[in-house]
């Protein structure tokens, strides 16, 4: 799955998007957005889960529509807001949270719920998935299709290098070190293979969530209109990441591109690399080497940025069409649907108990590296996510591959960024 | 240095031209080797992407996985029926416009004249955000004609077309019209037939535009049923699992395949009538 | 090969057109209505989507963007300031600047080499014509993968050949140094043979005795194409060069592909910008003050392009 694709413009539209919220001869119809933007198995397991819930409950008509990538989602979910008439639920990224009640176009699950048993439900996920799904006490949205970052090692390069096969580096430390083996030189000075590869192209922002968050540190807080990019500690795992290809020098200097980093790891052109869970059957089918998958290296302790989507409830639809919506998000959220779509997507499973159903254990048996995502999560925190969410990523983003690429020193790059981020944020501070 | 035939004398000859001919094939070959890239990734399995060893095994699947992985039919069919909209449009208006500014005199013409030069200068690709809200406003967002219609009114072809009519002998025009024909006839008779060559470079130069073209596809489109093949090879291409340049080669080259056959095949006249057309 | 009797696009004649016209027989006023009508359809798609969109650009770009529930008002010159201390503007200024100086001078300058070349009688002609003229019909967005793959580092194409050479490894999209001049080097790619088709067009209505007489006055084939190739040629420079100007602001595709305006905006052109402000923040006050400012950009480029050139075509 995408994770997000970088094209959209997030462009975007659909006026006459069908979102009729009139309901048919009695019946409830919630329509649904749900992000791919191809046809293919996901729209089939979708729709397969559509028709199950109309089956069980007569009255209620479930309609996805396949909107495209993440960013064309929104884009049509929010055009279809404002004209009137939104989509009743969506799956969005957890980071649109802000965005979404910017444009007062969500409503909280809390205005929805009826009773304890509604509040165990909301108790049930991971509380990593939550974080980016409450704010100022509410809960907004829903975790649905979840990802992390794992770290892929390359096992057949460990044996070459005399490591230990099947250890994968635990500590900061334990990572450069390996890496430093893992990197071959020639006499001239060219590097043949590198230790470890953390991309930094498109999104830097995530993967540098991996680095604060091991160094015990926040980017930002949960009502989402402050960061703290200039924190030492945030200064400190910058540093880190830099001297991997400067001090190091186990990381290729310079931008690492997102997209060609699986390719690298295949080409046995680096030994190690960090990237998302969703990419376990692409490595799993092309690496033609034994590989393993790892929680991220700890820093001050373990760590990692979730992403990926949840589910969302639109404010202009029919109180009883959200009440359809809510039956049908826990429905599809039971421990058994949650690890069934866990084992058919790779996603992670958003719930403790769906970790226990018969069928998920099986299938961790077969294939352990399936539940390191979910070793990691006690872990893992939310991904960046603020007003004007876009901007201040970029803020980031922008400061990051400043040190990256040498132009400022991690800790100018890091003053800068959080300069540009307290400006974009100043009217949303009360 | 003339010989009986008329000969360039700064014709190269000798060394001179095998150096030139040397220099030249080089530049050709770095201007083709894309497309010999895409052509040796694309018939080969991923392993050898990187590697450009002889005895590689050839295969077809990666455009069997290209053509599964996303709806290139619909996409195709999109961008014929957009550059089929845009051509005809652009043919039409410019048509009835050139022969206006090339054969009537009225007030306000030479105003009028600049404020279609003006387009020559600010493209629509620059104005993306009022024309996409234009777009909004018609509520056609998210469908071919929306893609075209910024483009239709083509100043370039405007001009092109009019220099052209100009150059229309008079006595034509008056012959035509001594036999009874008014001025729709004249111009369908008469001057749209001495302009084929112009029509032809034009086309050939808006085809290849229109089925290129990204930026506006990209923003003003999001579903498969509106989507053009580059912006449909875009959200193929951008997955979050890193790039597969064998599929993408075999989808780039699907892609290109109708325009590259053409130009393959007819070349010569494209060249040709470009030089007719003078456009120079 | 030279048809004398077709129409020829003089750019000198751009806007000045001095060819007075016969009227047609009949009523002034009936020709008026006609000439109106016949213009009324491209004048109305033009109104809609360039004359409108341009001042509507100009107006809106002194409002604010609406946000949920807080309409636009009028802020005056508050977009201008904000892209006055927006760091990202000013490097996709200079970026488009650096972009625009590296693209059109070379690609022209190719542009001219290959028509040279293809109007001589070199072998394998035809193939190599056909070679320079591929890249202008391969989509931009499709061929950008293909160069990300070229600019890979360690196992990339152009790394495997400096690696034969035993050059050092560079991450050439990934350094600031480097990225810029990887797209520079796309764009003329795309570009160069396009241009060429008008180059050659031009150079084979060169009439041939104009060779011939130079050679007889032992004219060297460099002072030939200095002195009388080149100065013919200039009206095709002039609309080359519009072309290349307006191409250099408007191509965004391939830094979309392979950038994304990285790193650190050391790739971000003035379009792209606009493009990630419009589309992508939703700030459409902001986008609409770039916008203008573009529009002035181009404006003034097509000014002085057109006041400057003028004189020096205009022996034609």
């Amino acid at each position: 799955m995408r994770r997000r694709a970088f094209i959209g413009g997030s462009a975007a539209l659909a006026g006459g998007l069908a979102a009729a919220p009139a309901a048919a001869q009695g019946a409830v119809e919630v329509s649904f957005f749900y992000p791919v933007a191809v046809g293919g198995p996901i729209t089939r397991i979708i729709d397969g889960l559509a028709a199950d819930f109309e089956k069980e409950n007569a009255g209620i008509k479930v309609k996805p529509i396949y909107a495209g990538t993440y960013q064309e989602t929104i884009v049509k979910a929010l055009t279809a807001h404002k004209s009137g008439t939104p989509p009743v639920t969506s799956v969005l990224l957890s980071s649109d949270m802000f965005t979404l009640i910017d444009e007062d176009a969500i409503v909280p699950f809390d205005e929805l719920m009826k009773g304890p048993d509604d509040a165990a439900w909301i108790k049930s996920f991971y509380p990593a998935f939550m974080f980016n799904s409450q704010t100022g006490g509410r809960t907004w949205g829903i975790p649905f299709q979840r990802s992390t970052i794992v770290l892929y090692w390359n096992k057949e390069l460990f044996k070459e290098a005399g490591l230990d096969p099947e250890k994968p580096p635990a500590t900061w430390d334990e990572q450069v070190a390996m890496a430093a083996k893992l990197t071959k030189r020639d006499a001239g000075g060219n590097v043949s293979q590198w230790g470890i590869q953390v991309p930094s192209s498109g999104f830097p922002y995530w993967l540098f969530q991996g680095f604060t968050t091991q160094n015990g540190v926040d980017l930002m807080n949960q009502a989402g209109d402050a960061t703290y990019f200039d924190a030492p500690e945030v200064v400190q795992a910058l540093q880190y990441w830099v001297d991997l290809s400067r001090k190091h020098k186990v990381q290729p200097p310079g931008i690492i591109e997102w997209g060609t980093t699986p390719k690298d790891f295949f080409e046995r052109k680096t030994a190690m690399m960090w990237t998302t869970t969703g990419n376990l059957t692409n490595v799993r089918s092309n690496a033609k080497f034994p590989f393993g998958v790892a929680m991220l290296p700890a820093g001050k302790r373990r760590g990692s940025p979730t992403g990926g989507g949840n589910f969302y409830v639109f404010k202009k639809s029919a109180p009883e069409q959200r009440e359809a919506a809510l039956k049908f998000i826990k429905w599809i959220t039971t421990p058994e649907r949650a690890a069934q779509w866990g084992i058919d997507t790779g996603y992670v499973a958003v719930r403790p108990d769906a970790w226990e159903t018969p069928a998920m254990k099986k299938y961790v048996e077969g294939f352990p590296a399936a539940a390191v995502a979910r070793d990691q999560l006690p872990h893992a925190v939310a991904e960046l996510s603020t007003h004007e969410n876009q901007r201040v990523t970029k803020a980031l983003n922008d400061g990051l591959q400043a040190a990256l690429t040498g132009t400022k020193s991690p800790e100018q790059a890091m003053k800068d960024a959080q300069a540009e981020a307290v400006r974009i944020l100043r009217p949303y501070k009360k | 240095m003339s010989g009986p035939l008329r000969v360039d004398p700064y014709e190269p000859r000798g060394l001179a031209r095998v150096i030139e001919s040397a220099g030249a094939g080089l530049l050709a070959f770095l201007w083709v080797l894309p497309l010999l890239y895409a052509v040796w990734t694309a018939f080969h399995p991923a392993e050898f992407s990187a590697r450009f060893t002889l005895g590689a095994p050839l295969t077809l699947e990666n455009f069997a996985r290209a053509w599964e992985a996303a709806p290139f039919a619909r996409y195709f069919l999109n961008s014929f029926l957009l550059v089929s909209l845009v051509l005809a449009g652009q043919f039409v208006l410019c048509t009835l416009a050139a022969y206006a500014f090339a054969r009537y005199e009225f007030p306000g013409r030479e105003i009028a004249f600049m404020l279609v030069l003006v387009q020559l200068m600010i493209m629509p690709d620059v104005l993306i955000v009022e024309n996409y809200r234009t777009m909004s406003r018609l509520g056609i967002l998210d469908s071919i004609p929306a893609i075209a219609l910024p483009y239709i009114a083509s100043a370039f072809g405007v001009f092109l077309l009019r220099q052209t009519f100009k150059t229309v002998p008079r006595e034509l025009d008056d012959a035509a019209r001594v036999e009874g024909a008014n001025a729709l006839q004249v111009l369908l008779k008469v001057y749209v037939p001495l302009a084929r060559p112009v029509y032809i470079a034009y086309g050939l130069v808006s085809v290849s535009y229109h089925w290129n073209n990204f930026l506006w596809p990209l923003i003003v489109t999001n579903s498969v049923e509106s989507r053009p093949l580059t912006v449909g090879l875009q959200v193929f291409s951008s997955g979050d699992q890193g790039i597969d340049w064998s599929v993408i080669c075999a989808a780039t080259l699907m892609t290109s395949a109708p325009l590259l056959l053409a130009f393959l095949l007819f070349q010569r006249q494209f060249v040709q009538s470009f030089m007719r057309a003078g456009i120079r | 090969m030279a048809d004398d009797g077709s129409g020829r696009v003089a750019p000198a004649t751009l806007i000045h057109d001095s060819s007075k016209e016969r009227r047609w027989s009949g009523a002034a006023p009936a020709a008026a209505i006609h000439g109106w009508l016949l213009l009324l359809p491209a004048l109305a798609l033009l109104a809609l989507f360039t004359h409108f969109p341009a001042v509507a650009t100009l107006i809106d770009s002194f409002y604010s963007t609406p946000r949920g529930a807080r309409g636009s008002v009028f802020i005056g010159l508050d977009n201008y300031q904000t892209m006055v201390e927006d760091p990202v503007f000013w490097t996709s200024l200079v970026n488009s600047i650096w972009f625009a100086l590296g693209t059109i001078p070379i690609s022209i300058a190719l542009a001219i080499l290959m028509a040279a070349w293809v109007n001589d009688r070199i072998a394998g002609r035809t193939l190599v014509r056909m070679a320079y003229f591929t890249p202008t019909i391969l989509p931009m967005i499709a061929v950008a993968n293909i160069w990300l793959f070229f600019y890979t580092p360690q196992y990339g194409l152009l790394e495997q050949v400096l690696g034969a050479f035993g050059a050092p490894s560079h991450n050439w999209l990934g350094s600031r140094s480097t990225a810029l001049l990887c797209v520079i080097v796309v764009a003329i790619w795309k570009e160069a043979g396009f241009f060429m088709i008008f180059y050659l067009a031009a150079l084979q209505q060169i009439p041939p005795h104009l060779a011939e007489a130079a050679a007889l006055e032992g004219a060297s084939r460099w002072t030939f194409f200095r002195r009388v190739q080149f100065p013919l040629l200039m009206p095709t420079t002039l609309f080359v060069l519009v072309n290349a100007v307006i191409g250099a602001f408007r191509t965004v595709d391939h830094v979309i592909v392979m950038t994304r305006g990285g790193p650190d905006n050391a790739t971000s052109l003035l379009l792209y910008h606009l493009y990630q402000v419009g589309f992508s923040f939703w700030d459409t006050g902001y986008a609409a003050a770039i916008t203008a400012v573009l529009l002035a950009i181009l404006a003034a480029l097509a000014f002085g392009q057109y006041f400057f050139l003028e004189r020096r075509v205009h022996y034609r």
